[in-house]
């Protein structure tokens, strides 16, 4: 292990590398530039590429040829240039193409406040691309678990073959922390999609076989052919646009995640053991929440955090079961109020669900969040 | 025991290296630190601040909220940033450009720094060095082997025997200052 001051964004680089990914693809923006800036120093030093595209659509294009080609592939972005991938992101949905987005957010909409914070695409995230889709989506609140999380975002585009995207904050891609490195990356455990057994002639491009609802994924160029379309397609990989297909297409890219959501959902409960009050967060707003929790405790009250590690698929069964137990949830994020709503539907009243929304391009102070607790509690 | 340093000043100053050098020489003294900092979109000669948080125990929010150590390296962020300033803020000035400084300071350092940075390294932009000298000297937050250790591990090859300089420098002026 070696000791490191790194920033979050740096942190993601060395994640990517250690998690195998072999290009790069995608165009410089705050808050996500160093990304860009430093895979472009890193991949060639581990045989893989580096492309600075034209523009953002250009960028998730070329990662998604890049993974159809096998190679494991991500771009990095902010809002502005996460407005213009939703298109091909729909593709790499239906077309089921692990892919790797980092969407480190600053304040939006448009071009926004390029170098402030803010929370305000947690939604897109879920429906950015048009059409009912499923996707991954995970948030990192250090710097340590930047590296550790971008591992995992690979590892879970490889084996469920779907983007991941890596939701991020300037808070946490900007900020400098200790970081332990493992000095050799070949002993982290890293996933591959799995490829076609049988004979190419053979070979189903969406053909799944019991339970495994992933299908093997062949690397163009190795004698396997395939066809790939954003059109409603059936196990041949070509178009059919029949009811029946249809049907079996979009349940299956479905099921793929959500019937596997124990291996998929992460979080952490931070003293909600007790806890009379839960603080729902995630990424650069929950680490407010860490201090608060521990402020509150001095005063008495019992507050517990529960963060959300991976926002999608929402830990539905998880906060459902502090619902039923604490006497309110106080959802902070920094936006008007988004993940607030998915975290109402779940708890659909069993106990009241408040809302500390930021959206001032500052992050709370860990005082401010308590103080706003405390005036839902009447002290 | 908890440090909270905020460097503010002017885009191009080097505060936010400064402020990664001491979080650096925090790590290498074992204890956690993080860094963060805020700007504008323009790199050069626009407002530029850097926090570091030095700690014996983990550090979760990452923004100084009331700083024990304030250096204001302009006159722009003297006057921005002792609003957050209580009157426990030490507060390091640089002279030549702080010429008046808003509230009540318990403590209160006016220092030659870019002066110091011109006549014993022959260049400005030793300035943010001199500062971290001075800072050291100060509040002891880390120890003057990582510091010299730190600054080394970031400064341009060649440069070395003037930034130590420039470290030594820094730490003098507050060892011989005279309230």
């Amino acid at each position: 292990m070696s000791i490191k001051l790194l920033q979050g964004n740096q942190a993601v680089v060395e994640g990517a590398i250690a998690a195998g990914v072999k290009f790069y693809g995608g165009y410089p923006i705050t808050p996500s530039t160093e990304i860009a800036e430093q895979l472009a120093a890193r991949l060639p030093q581990v045989g893989g590429k580096f492309m600075q595209t034209e523009d953002e659509l250009a960028g998730i294009g070329a990662v998604i040829g890049a993974s159809m080609g096998g190679k494991k592939a991500m771009t990095a972005t902010s809002g502005p240039g996460f407005s213009l991938k939703q298109e091909l992101l729909g593709l790499a949905c239906t077309a089921e193409i692990p892919i790797v987005v980092v969407d480190v957010q600053r304040v939006g909409p448009a071009t926004g406040q390029p170098t402030s914070p803010a929370q305000g695409e947690v939604m897109m995230t879920r429906w950015g691309t048009h059409g009912d889709h499923w996707v991954i989506v995970v948030s990192p609140v250090s710097v340590p678990e930047c590296f550790w999380l971008t591992i995992r975002a690979v590892n879970l585009a490889e084996k469920y073959r779907v983007p991941v995207i890596i939701l991020m904050d300037e808070v946490v891609g900007h900020m400098r922390e200790k970081i332990e490195l493992p000095d050799d990356y070949s002993t982290i455990e890293t996933v591959d999609r799995k490829r076609p057994d049988c004979a190419p002639e053979d070979y189903l491009a969406y053909g799944t076989k019991g339970d495994d609802l992933v299908p093997p994924m062949a690397d163009f160029g190795s004698g396997y052919r395939w066809h790939v379309t954003g059109l409603i397609h059936d196990e041949t990989g070509f178009p059919k646009g029949t009811p029946d297909a249809t049907l079996q297409s979009l349940n299956r890219l479905h099921d793929k995640i959500y019937k596997n959501l124990d291996d998929i959902v992460t979080f952490e409960n931070y003293k909600t053991d007790d806890a009379d009050y839960v603080i729902v967060s995630f990424g650069g707003a929950a680490r407010t929440a860490y201090d608060t929790v521990d402020m509150a405790r001095k005063e008495g009250l019992k507050v517990g955090l529960f963060r959300a590690i991976t926002l999608w698929p929402f830990p539905e069964k998880q906060v459902q079961e502090l619902a039923s137990r604490v006497q309110g949830i106080l959802v902070h994020e920094l936006n008007y109020g988004q993940y607030v709503l998915e975290v109402e539907r779940v708890v659909a009243g069993k106990c009241p669900v408040w809302l500390y929304g930021k959206y001032d391009n500052s992050s709370a102070a860990p005082k401010q969040l308590l103080d706003e607790l405390k005036k839902h509690l009447g002290r | 025991m908890r440090h909270n340093f905020r460097f503010a000043g002017t885009g191009g100053q080097g505060l936010i290296t400064a402020a990664i050098i001491l979080a650096e020489a925090a790590i290498e003294d074992n204890k956690e630190a993080v860094q963060s900092q805020s700007y504008g979109p323009e790199a050069r000669g626009g407002s530029s601040k850097a926090d570091c948080i030095i700690s014996d125990d983990k550090i979760w929010f990452n923004r100084v909220v009331c700083p024990d150590v304030l250096l204001a390296m302009s006159q722009e962020a003297a006057n921005k940033y002792t609003a957050d300033c209580d009157e426990n803020t030490v507060v390091i000035t640089d002279s030549l450009f702080v010429k008046d400084l808003p509230g009540k300071h318990k403590e209160r350092y006016d220092l030659p720094i870019t002066h110091t940075a011109v006549n014993e390294c022959g260049k400005t932009l030793f300035a943010n060095i001199v500062a971290l000298g001075a800072i050291v000297a100060l509040t002891h937050c880390v120890s003057d082997e990582s510091i010299v250790n730190a600054v080394l591990g970031r400064v341009p090859k060649g440069t070395e025997e003037a930034n130590k300089k420039a470290l030594k420098a820094g730490m003098d002026l507050v060892r011989n200052y005279k309230k």
